[in-house]
């Protein structure tokens, strides 16, 4: 794969910010615009951006763990979000909410909501990865016409 | 130990006896679902009881008959005895339900533990097909039984047995409902055309020959005939049907028993000939002959059950059960014969057994009646001549036994190596059973009454106007007459049997009805073959327009029909719409028009954009964006695998199939557009996003209603979704992996790499 420098630099400094960006999207989903699935989107965005500079080599690069751990993780921290208040004694999928008052940040608000939702980025983001990992690995001269 | 279930039954029964020979009834009611009103009832007439009896107390004598047969540590012989355990009950529950649903579930129950019974010997070929071809007819016939079963209670208001037979429903439908569920019972019973499952389930340990193919379950037919036909005998083509089927069933199956030299078929044949006769007998509707069929049904019960043990004994401490090829059976087995000729002699009817009595009862309900009663009786009694005749093949052969041809065999097992002809005689655990059921045979016919107080209960449970006098002497009468003529009759054929025997064969039908049976399965298995060729023939194009015109001409036809024009909605004419308007009439006719895939993928992304801006001008941020991220990745994705295809699309397809596909994709745009304009007009309710919006923050604590709605108000359809999602990435990886499986084994064998699109246009 060519690699051009001004597209790895610029996609490396950019990619941080759209993580940042999907980040912020996730917490600031319940509410502003935003939440779980369209950070994850973003997200993803930001590792297309890395696979247009680098080919899946660079994908598999900013990724510490393997794309089907982030997949389960997602959906395991759902499921245990939706379990735990039956647990508790309540329904299932009972929320939470909670508030307090932090010093140096001034008043946070939650709910297990938002827990839930870290876990449907994490299933979206796992999803981006995987399909970049199915069909991302040939960059073939002569095939189709390229990415 | 597994004879519990059917002797508590026993007992049970015997408890409530009294109460129910004195006309009463017992009934239960468990609620089943509520809400489709089917509930478990149950109850026990006279005639209930008389099953249950029949049921349970031969189900107790076949526990105990099989613990000796099988010995302890034949392989599968728990399954068996759980099976047999299971069987009991769902025959129990047949005969006790009330329910024509409860009963069909018995029913079918019964049918499949009778499969999973002939079937016993899993690694016998013959066994299995046996066991499908039992399972096919007699499931078949269960399905046209249901049919029936509801047709009937639809007209009578209710699926209750006692409450449709008090009141028959009558009309077209009942008629129809009711051909339905003979055909059921026909199949069930083993009723000419459909008796060839029965001799085909011989292959099944004698056991269960001895209780389902004899004692129990073939008499479901029977006893459900009997339960209608007072109430329905009148309709329609109950009385012909049943009469003539019931008729041709009791000749064709006596002049099969004739033929055969394996006793076990020769016993098959016999039951067949004789269900034939119990269904004349109790589906006729007329007192007399209920009482009779009741008589009959004890008798031939006692009478089969006894002769299958029999002839089982034989098969186990001989190894054979071929009329030709039988030992001598010598020293010891003197109680067996006994037996045997006690129960072949009450099948005959010869007096004083049980048989006789039954028989005595049957030409008495049709000697004095008018000329259709005379041809039953004619049949009756063809019929009996021939079940003579065969009784006396059987017994003949089992105390008169030895190898005609003087071939001897000697694999009869491992104790017999001892010397040529001398069998090993049966333990007295072993004959037992069938001694108590000889025993009973006889006792009842020497002392009728017990059995006529039996009988007479459930005749009058059946028919308010039936009553038993089961007597052995009747005085010097037609039916007198009549017994000797047909005995006289079976004797004369029984000393002809070699020339009986030639002209049979000569008059075998053709093609015999188990050839029938695989023609037939093999006919469902072509036309099975051409439908699904008709229907798949794997061209995705056609599915995708089979189910988008389905999904457009249906509800579009009734949008069309049904409503008037709502009118244009308050956004056309207004001018902020138009740049999002324009991108998506642009992007959507580019897209289709474009000749590269590549091209095509990015005018759709365009379409996307198009859709996001539309939700901006509605003020809709949290759509827009969601929009906007979905369109960049799938665009992305998209063109992921695009790489793979080839970069044109596949060269055109003939004109015909273009138009065709044009039509349907305008078929399909005229109805979504007509559906987005009518469907606002049709609310008829408050929308229920008010509430949400309204409990948004409260309830959920967030001010974005969308993300709100997500995690908190359809929280478990988001869990439901992201499962979805997982399922499919996993599957997309798995799918691409497959395909690119042959490469990477190159790869790893060290060839240079080879593009992955087989047939790329590119040079």
């Amino acid at each position: 794969v060519k690699r051009s420098l001004i597209v790895d630099t610029s996609v490396h400094f950019i990619s941080y910010s759209v993580l940042v960006l999907s980040l912020y999207l996730l917490f600031a989903g319940h509410n502003q615009p935003g939440g779980g699935f369209v950070g994850g989107l973003v997200a993803g965005a930001a590792v297309g951006l890395r696979y247009v500079a680098g080919g899946i080599e660079a994908v598999r690069q900013a990724s510490p763990v393997r794309p089907w751990t982030i997949l389960g993780v997602g959906l395991l921290v759902a499921s245990v979000t939706a379990i735990v208040p039956l647990l508790a004694g309540g329904a299932v999928l009972d929320n939470a909410v909670g508030e307090w008052h932090v010093l140096a940040l001034g008043h946070m608000h939650a709910t297990s909501a938002t827990v839930f939702d870290v876990g449907v980025y994490l299933v979206v983001v796992g999803l981006t990865l995987m399909v970049f990992e199915a069909f991302g690995d040939d960059p073939e001269p002569g095939e189709g016409t390229g990415a | 130990v597994a004879g519990a279930g059917p002797a508590a039954a026993v007992a049970w029964a015997l408890w409530r006896a009294g109460g129910v020979l004195d006309g009463g009834v017992v009934t239960e009611r468990a609620e089943w679902v509520p809400r489709l009103g089917l509930g478990v009832d149950l109850r026990i007439d006279g005639f209930g009881l008389l099953m249950v009896g029949l049921v349970s107390g031969i189900g107790t004598l076949v526990f105990a008959y099989s613990w000796r047969y099988f010995g302890q540590d034949t392989p599968g012989v728990g399954r068996l005895t759980g099976l047999l355990g299971l069987f009991a009950g769902a025959m129990f529950g047949l005969v006790v339900a009330d329910n024509l649903l409860v009963l069909y579930v018995f029913w079918e129950l019964t049918s499949v533990t009778s499969f999973l019974l002939i079937g016993h010997d899993d690694r016998d070929r013959a066994a299995r097909s046996a066991a499908l071809h039992a399972l096919l007819v007699t499931g078949g016939g269960g399905l046209a039984m249901l049919g029936g079963f509801v047709l009937l209670g639809q007209q009578a208001g209710t699926y209750r047995l006692s409450a449709i037979v008090a009141h028959p429903p009558t009309g077209g439908t009942v008629t129809a409902a009711l051909v339905l569920v003979l055909v059921g019972a026909f199949a069930k019973s083993a009723q000419y055309p459909f008796h060839s499952w029965l001799p085909a389930a011989m292959v099944a340990p004698t056991p269960v020959s001895a209780y389902l193919h004899a004692a129990a379950m073939v008499k479901a037919g029977v006893y459900l005939v009997a339960r209608l036909a007072p109430a329905f005998a009148d309709v329609g083509v109950w009385r012909p049907l049943v009469v003539v089927v019931g008729l041709v069933t009791m000749v064709a199956g006596g002049l099969r028993a004739l033929l055969r030299t394996d006793l076990k078929l020769l016993l098959a044949f016999g039951t067949v000939s004789q269900l034939g006769f119990l269904v004349v007998l109790l589906g006729i509707g007329r007192p007399e002959a209920t009482v009779a069929g009741c008589a009959l049904l004890v008798a031939h019960g006692a009478f089969k059950a006894a002769l299958f043990m029999v002839v089982g004994i034989v098969d186990h401490q001989a190894g054979t059960r071929d009329i030709g090829a039988l030992p001598p059976l010598g020293a010891g087995w003197g109680p067996a014969k006994v037996v045997a000729v006690a129960s072949a002699a009450s099948m005959a009817g010869l007096p004083p057994l049980a048989g006789f009595l039954a028989k005595e009862a049957a030409y008495d309900a049709f000697v004095h009646g008018t000329a259709g009663d005379r041809a039953v009786l004619a049949g009756l009694v063809a019929g009996s001549v021939l079940t003579v005749a065969y009784s006396l093949r059987l017994a003949w052969a089992l105390v008169r036994s030895g190898p005609r041809s003087g071939r001897v065999h000697d694999d009869f097992g491992g104790e017999n190596a001892t010397g040529i002809g001398s069998v090993p005689r049966p333990s007295w655990g072993f004959l037992a059973p069938a001694a108590v059921l000889a025993a009973v045979t006889v006792a009842v016919g020497v002392a009728p009454s017990g059995l006529s107080e039996l009988v007479d209960a459930g005749a009058a449970a059946l028919d308010p106007a039936a009553h038993a006098h089961l007597r052995l002497w009747h005085g010097l009468t037609a039916t007198l007459a009549l017994a000797a003529v047909t005995i006289a009759g079976g004797l004369l054929l029984f000393a002809v049997r070699r020339r009986v025997e030639r002209v049979q064969a000569a008059l075998a039908p053709r093609p015999p009805a188990v050839a029938v049976y695989r023609a037939a399965l093999r006919g469902v298995d072509r036309v099975a073959d051409v439908v699904t060729g008709a229907v798949q023939p794997g061209s995705l194009p056609l599915y995708a327009s089979v189910v988008l015109l389905t999904a457009a001409v249906v509800p579009g036809a009734g949008l069309v029909l049904g409503g008037g024009w709502p009118g244009w909605p308050a956004v056309v004419g207004d001018v902020a719409y138009l740049p999002a308007v324009g991108l998506l009439v642009g992007g959507a006719v580019a897209a289709a028009v474009a000749t590269r895939r590549f091209t095509a993928a990015l005018l759709l992304g365009v379409v996307g954009y198009g859709m996001a801006l539309l939700f901006v001008v509605q003020g809709a941020p949290d759509l827009a964006l969601t929009q906007f991220a979905v369109e960049t990745l799938s665009v992305v994705l998209f063109l992921l695998v695009l790489r793979r295809l080839p970069d044109r699309f596949e060269r055109r397809s003939p004109a015909p199939a273009r138009a065709f596909r044009l039509g349907v994709a305008a078929t399909v745009a005229a109805f979504v557009f007509v559906l987005a304009i009518a469907a606002p007009a049709a609310r008829t309710e408050p929308p229920v996003s008010r509430e949400m919006v309204a409990r948004a923050e409260p309830d959920g604590g967030g001010r974005n209603v969308v993300d709100v709605i997500l995690l908190d108000i359809r929280e478990l359809d988001t869990l439901g979704e992201i499962t979805v999602l997982v399922v499919a990435a996993v599957g997309a990886t798995a799918i691409a992996r497959v395909g690119r499986r042959p490469r990477e084994s190159r790869r790893t064998a060290g060839t240079p790499r080879e593009p992955d699109a087989p047939e790329g246009d590119e040079p």
